[in-house]
């Protein structure tokens, strides 16, 4: 089964979705991010679905994971890169990615994921207001 | 109303449920589709390949183009014999389900569509037909 590479880039890592994935390899994504936050003692986690021409209940689910576990484990999600028309369907889908933090690009993710982790009070009063 | 049946694939593991994202988008975009459309289509099917085999125990999709006029469109047709569904307007409702999902696929594939249709009793399998229109 290929798999999705995970890179680091100082203490945030990077994952790039270049293919159409089936369950499976969500699922292992999900696993092998969890276990790398830990691993890498990561604190910022970005993941660029700017490939991705669906993004289905399963894989919103899986995006919803991430970013909960992440920030179980002191690590902050940011997806970057949503393509319009997934933006659209997603919302008449009924899939919000309220727990998720989105970026338009990746320069304005690493940006966000860098503010949260300097000022984390910041963004608990923006999330909690 | 035209139908023409394109093609007939099988629905078993989730290697299919990729698959069958390739071929809708392909009959989608080959119908005129605009981006948006493709995408609803696809997501749509999707979601409902995946409950034919999670919650069916697989079956069969058929891809048809369907013309009616001027207008053309991709309708889908799900098949499986498995377990049925007894409560179809619970199933349809959002946030409900048996497994381990979010309760977004039938509803959710439903609001993607033009028209939606669900024929299922329990122990009579489950057949989901989904067309959208150009």
């Amino acid at each position: 089964m290929a798999e999705i590479p995970i890179l680091k880039i100082g203490d945030c890592l990077l994952v790039s979705i270049q293919v159409d994935m089936h369950d499976r390899l969500a699922m292992a994504l999900q696993d092998d991010l969890t276990e790398r936050i830990v691993a890498d003692r990561a604190r910022g986690v970005m993941i660029d679905i700017s490939a991705l021409e669906i993004v289905d209940s399963f894989i919103g689910r899986m995006l919803n994971n991430i970013a909960a576990m992440s920030r179980v484990l002191d690590a902050v999600t940011v997806v970057v890169g949503m393509r319009p028309a997934v933006a659209i369907t997603l919302v008449e889908l009924g899939l919000g990615l309220t727990g998720v933090r989105t970026a338009l690009n990746v320069d304005k993710g690493l940006a966000l994921i860098r503010r949260i982790i300097d000022n984390p009070e910041s963004d608990d009063a923006h999330r909690n207001g | 109303m035209l139908t023409e049946t394109v093609e007939t694939m099988p629905l078993r593991t989730s290697d299919d449920v990729v698959r069958l994202r390739q071929a809708v988008r392909a009959r989608a975009v080959a119908a005129g589709f605009g981006l948006v459309d493709q995408t609803k289509i696809v997501t749509a099917a999707s979601e409902i390949g995946r409950n034919t085999i999670v919650y069916g125990g697989g079956g069969t999709l058929r891809i048809e183009v369907v013309r009616n006029g001027q207008r053309q469109g991709v309708r889908l047709t799900f098949e499986d014999q498995g377990p049925g569904i007894a409560d179809i307007a619970t199933a349809l409702r959002d946030g409900y389900t048996t497994g381990s999902g979010l309760g977004l696929g039938l509803g959710g594939a439903k609001r993607l569509c033009n028209e939606f249709d669900i024929r299922s009793a329990p122990g009579q399998g489950t057949t989901i037909t989904l067309t959208r229109w150009k």
